[in-house]
């Protein structure tokens, strides 16, 4: 291949050169550009090895299907690998290299694969390695692994960069009427028909510019023809984004959309994302996504110099580059002969082979006038060169197939096997396409049940002239559905060629060993499909995983036909019997950064900060994530690690007082004539005669009888109840509520309302707790033990006029209440409390001290009740009424729930007290520490009260059967097994005399 | 991407709300047996078509909703309130919501 650069002609702009680094060299190109062409203009050939051979590999086509040219682009933390050149614009200082080639695409030492062809053919690494004598003994996946790293690092492609992701990636969303997918002549004529009628348009190009095919064409009246429709359609006011490409199609015409912001910018403004990532939803979608030209399969077909000959037109009319001297053409339709006409009207040599014996006058007289050689009957067999193309075996047409007909030197040769049309999208929705023997391509069938049409060469018209009207008809079907009025316009019919293609797939003649790429990016060859077929691999699904056919990045838009005709030749069959596999999104790679869009880092997933956040931090706060929530985890003071500062919080509380925020606690309202009887049926627990003034704790189960939720419900009024949640399951409390609401029980007359935003929350804990409130309330005698006592609630205002309500519970064993106000009060709130608290000798607390406390106490939290454990397992059996029937009770009592030998809530304290323990380990019995053992420990913390750790956790039968037993907690994989001891999970005043006190 | 016709707040992308269950189940009364309770939150069919179900408008308006959705297509056939107090109230306006 000697490419030049002419000196007319194109669509590059001379006046601007770019300079560009290929493997560490300098080179020039010119603005409108791509890689690709820049590089062949540059001489450059070999640009990329193979992913199992290392052959080397140059440009193959000029667009999205490039299986050839696959190179990096970038470098550093902004190196992107297995990038298209095809698809690459050019810009200033781009950096792009070779890959999968040590030391350079070249000169690649793992070419030396090559010469071992034959054991890396299909199943190659499955049969060889995993079933290797060792894989017998080892019993493992040990050596397999081995085997792999090794075959990995000799396949493959470019390599990513290790360094996190610089850039900003962006999620959009969109609406539109209708959408067109492409803007070649059908979706340009398509969009502006459309937007004509005043519909909402919505215009997506893969490309940086729009025109499609019009692109490649060299004739005034095509880019005059492009211009016009361009600028009725920017008047017509369609909506247009180059650019991007639909990737795929969903549900409900749903679309998803790449835009690529700034890949094509040499240094993009640092405000813009590099793509966005775009779901649009299109009430009509029009897709004129084009057809691609495939492959033949003959000897050799994956040199560099081996090109589609639309790839070849698109070289010379729009960038401007000759892309061969000596050139061989070779079809089996009429769409290669205006190209072969061009490149000879352009200087070069040309032959062209057709494999077909009738050729129209008008294709004869087009090729014969510009001087190209034709030989009809003919095909190319075998490219002579190792790297690059020196020459050409034929091959013509004999009774009964080929026969090998001399040579020819060339540079390049162009092949074009037919063309097909590009239905993945159509595919994506689970619509299968059809084959049409006429045109040989699948194209979508007559009736699709979806507002989706197929417009142009997608639709296998391959006129220019008829795709404008495809695009128009499509449109009108559109309109029509959007209920719009218009003249039907007809489609034209599939085809448009003056001769019929004749399907040519390979060429082979007998007694000739050629290898002949059917998938070349992935090196599936001819003879690995006959394998596969030999084999047993039959069915398309099982050809494409055993050989890997159309599972590289090109989703198999180059190799498919060729391997389902292969795969129906073997068999004897026609290729609508082989059927073919799904395309699935996206149609080409997308980026993982534009899947994560800005949900990265903090940003990960919504953080929930409570109105004390700030005064937390203020008064030395370290904060922890709970859930979405981000909670005081401790106060440490001067010196203190997070060890001390929550054994001397739990201290300070248990001796003087604590505050602690518990706004993320759920509360819920719960309003209404019934909500009395609603809350007696969801709770275990009698509810009926809960008087007004008071709080009671009370425990939810699901349906099907375990735990769901516990928490305390304060009832204001006779219709009108607090109820509070875990942090952790806030919203699916409320969401059952709801549901039980407003299907199962709608003649309650209840409502229900996520208060929990509105309402902030500090506990005050300790035995000062009573004597800090009442500084702070306006009215003092309201916190009297009789006017208050153990579970009651009151309605009042603190000091300064801010409205509160309190409940006297207790979490922390102390005497405690729990203060909310309206979240706009609470920093007033916590000021107020801690400048008396503080002169107290008070304390503020964070979650681990308020675990302590908790875990002193044997109450249980979200680790103790995790989906999996019934009402008596937790210990609270007698919290169940057996005098109603509540959500749960039916179920509760299934056998398996009713063992006695179940795991319960138990306390857990080392045999050694010296010693400690990790929540997470397993208890086993002391002669049996294997398998799932009797039970496992939730929770850990230093007790300061007791002066030794302790633990929450269950085991089977309950802390009874296991006195004066030694238990194993076994930790193997961190801190080892260490032996304790089952205690009550009441630790710490078992009697509650403080917290009624 | 299904759509999901919400009856109070209009066309909806399912993203918005959060899947419920059959909504054909109709759940014993809370002190039935504990076969009839098995039976109702076990005992579920596999449906290939037309299917009754219930979603959870959780990123908007709270409703729950009975949606006939079919299991092949995702095509939806109708969307209406669970609650039937609701759903009068609704086709009393002629209110189907925005379209």
């Amino acid at each position: 291949m000697s490419a030049k650069r002419l000196s007319q002609g194109g669509r590059i702009d001379r006046d601007q050169r770019i300079k560009f680094t290929w493997d560490g060299s300098s080179m020039t190109g010119y603005a409108g550009d791509t890689l690709a062409s820049a590089l062949m203009a540059n001489g450059e050939t070999v640009l990329g090895r193979s992913f199992k051979y290392h052959r080397p590999r140059g440009i193959m086509s000029a667009g999205v299907e490039e299986s050839g040219a696959m190179v990096t682009v970038g470098q550093g933390s902004r190196r992107d690998p297995n990038v298209k050149a095809t698809m690459q614009e050019l810009y200033s200082g781009l950096a792009a290299s070779g890959q999968n080639a040590w030391p350079s695409v070249r000169f690649d030492v793992g070419a030396v694969n090559g010469l071992f062809g034959r054991f890396f053919s299909a199943g190659f690494y499955y049969k060889t390695f995993m079933g290797l004598p060792p894989m017998e003994w080892g019993s493992g996946t040990g050596l397999w692994m081995k085997y792999e790293s090794i075959i990995r690092k000799a396949a493959g492609m470019g390599v990513a960069s290790r360094e996190a992701d610089p850039d900003v990636y962006d999620h959009a969303h969109g609406y539109c009427d209708v959408l067109v997918v492409g803007s070649g002549p059908a979706g340009l004529s398509a969009a502006l028909t459309a937007a004509k009628a005043g519909l909402d348009v919505l215009l997506v190009e893969q490309d940086c510019e729009l025109g499609g095919d019009y692109l490649n064409l060299a004739d005034d009246a095509s880019a005059k023809k492009r211009k016009d429709l361009i600028a009725k359609l920017e008047k017509a006011g369609a909506r247009i984004m180059t650019r991007t490409t639909a990737f795929g199609l969903y549900d409900f015409g749903t679309a998803g959309l790449l835009e690529r912001v700034t890949d094509h910018i040499a240094s993009p403004d640092k405000h813009l994302p590099r793509h966005r990532f775009w779901t649009v939803r299109a009430r009509q979608t029009i897709l004129a996504t084009g057809a691609l030209e495939r492959q033949v399969a003959f000897g050799n077909n994956d040199r560099p110099g081996v090109m589609n000959v639309a790839a070849g037109r698109s070289y010379l009319n729009r960038y401007a580059v000759l892309p061969g001297q000596d050139i061989v053409v070779a079809t089996n339709n009429d769409s290669a002969y205006a190209t072969a006409a061009e490149l000879a009207n352009a200087g070069a040599t040309v032959s062209l082979l057709d494999a077909r014996t009738v050729i129209s006058e008008s294709m004869m007289s087009l090729v014969g006038n510009s001087g190209v050689n034709l030989h009809t009957r003919s095909a190319p067999l075998n490219v002579r060169g190792s790297h690059g193309v020196n020459g050409l075996d034929f091959a013509v047409a004999s009774s009964n197939g080929w026969s090998a007909q001399g040579s020819e030197s060339c540079d390049l040769v162009l092949v074009s096997g037919g063309w097909s049309p590009v239905v993945h999208l159509l595919s994506h929705r689970g619509i299968r396409p059809v084959w049409n023997a006429e045109q040989a391509c699948f194209v979508g069938p007559d009736e699709v049940n979806e507002p989706i049409y197929m417009a142009g060469s997608a639709a296998a018209v391959w006129n220019t002239d008829d795709c404008l009207t495809s695009g128009e008809s499509a449109a009108t079907k559109a309109i029509k559905a959007l209920g719009g009025k218009t003249r039907q316009k007809a489609a034209p019919v599939a085809g448009g060629w003056e001769s019929p293609i004749e399907p040519l797939y390979e060429v082979t003649v007998p007694d000739r060993q050629l290898k002949s790429f059917v998938d070349p990016q992935h090196d599936v060859t001819t003879e690995d499909v006959r394998l596969a077929h030999r084999e047993g691999f039959v069915s398309v699904e099982h050809l494409k995983r055993y050989t890997t056919l159309g599972m590289a990045t090109d989703g198999g838009k180059v190799g498919n036909i060729i391997g389902l005709a292969l795969m129906a030749d073997a068999q004897g069959k026609e290729i609508p019997e082989i059927g073919t596999t799904t395309f699935r999104p996206p149609y080409t790679p997308i980026s993982i950064g534009a899947l994560k869009g800005r949900n990265v880092d903090g940003h990960f997933r919504p953080l929930r900060r409570t109105p004390m956040h700030v005064w937390n931090l203020d008064h030395g706060g370290t904060m922890t994530m709970a859930g979405l929530w981000h909670r005081p985890w401790y106060f440490a003071r001067k010196g203190e690690g997070i060890s001390e500062a929550y054994v001397r919080e739990t201290e300070t509380t248990r001796r003087t007082v604590g505050l602690c925020d518990v706004t993320s606690l759920g509360k819920i309202s719960i309003q209404g004539p019934d909500a009395t009887e609603f809350l007696n049926r969801i709770y275990t627990n009698a509810f009926a005669k809960l008087p007004i003034g008071k709080a009671r704790y009370g425990i939810m189960l699901r349906d099907d009888g375990i735990v769901m939720d516990d928490g305390t419900t304060w009832r204001l009024s006779e219709t009108d109840y607090f109820m509070t949640t875990t942090t952790a399951h806030a919203g699916k409390v409320m969401v059952f509520l709801e549901e039980l609401l407003q299907t199962r029980w709608q003649d309650l007359r209840v409502h229900v309302t996520s208060v929990s935003e509105q309402w902030a929350g500090s506990a005050v804990a300790g035995p000062k707790s009573r004597e800090v409130l009442e500084a702070c309330v306006e009215d003092p005698a309201v916190m009297s033990n009789e006017a208050f006592p153990f579970m009651g609630v009151i309605n009042t205002t603190l000091k300064g006029g801010i409205p509160c309500r309190i409940a006297r519970i207790s979490f922390s064993g102390e005497m405690a209440f729990e203060v909310y106000v309206p979240s706009d009060y609470a920093s007033a709130l916590m000021d107020l409390l801690w400048g008396v608290a503080e002169p107290l000798d008070g304390c503020l607390y964070g979650l681990e001290a308020l675990g302590a406390m908790r875990i002193e106490k044997g109450h249980v939290t979200g680790a103790e009740l995790d989906g999996r454990v019934t009402i008596d397992d937790a210990g609270l059996g007698k919290m169940a009424s057996p005098a109603k029937s509540f959500i749960g009770s039916a179920m509760r009592d299934r056998p398996e729930l009713m063992r006695e030998d179940r795991p319960r809530l138990v306390g857990i304290k080392p045999k050694d007290t010296s010693q400690t323990f990790n929540a997470g380990s397993i208890l086993c019995a002391e002669d049996k520490v294997s398998g799932l053992g009797e039970g496992w420990i939730t929770a850990v913390t230093h007790s300061p009260a007791l002066g030794h750790w302790i633990g929450l956790g269950f085991i089977s039968s309950g802390y009874e059967a296991w006195e004066g037993k030694t238990v194993i907690a076994a930790d193997p994989v961190r801190k080892g097994n260490i032996e304790v001891e089952i205690i009550s999970p009441h630790m710490y005043d078992p009697s509650g005399e403080r917290m009624y006190g | 991407m299904i759509r999901i016709n919400c009856p109070f707040c209009g066309e909806r992308d399912h993203t918005e709300f959060s899947y419920g269950g059959d909504a054909s189940i109709v759940y014993p009364e809370l002190d039935a047996s504990m076969e009839e309770w098995h039976d109702a939150i076990f005992m579920r069919e596999n449906i290939q078509g037309m299917q009754s179900e219930t979603w959870h408008h959780a990123n908007g308006c709270r409703m729950w909703l009975v949606v006939e959705r079919s299991t092949m297509t995702h095509e939806i056939q109708s969307v209406r309130p669970a609650h039937e107090g609701n759903a009068a109230v609704l086709s009393k306006s002629g209110s189907g919501g925005e379209q």
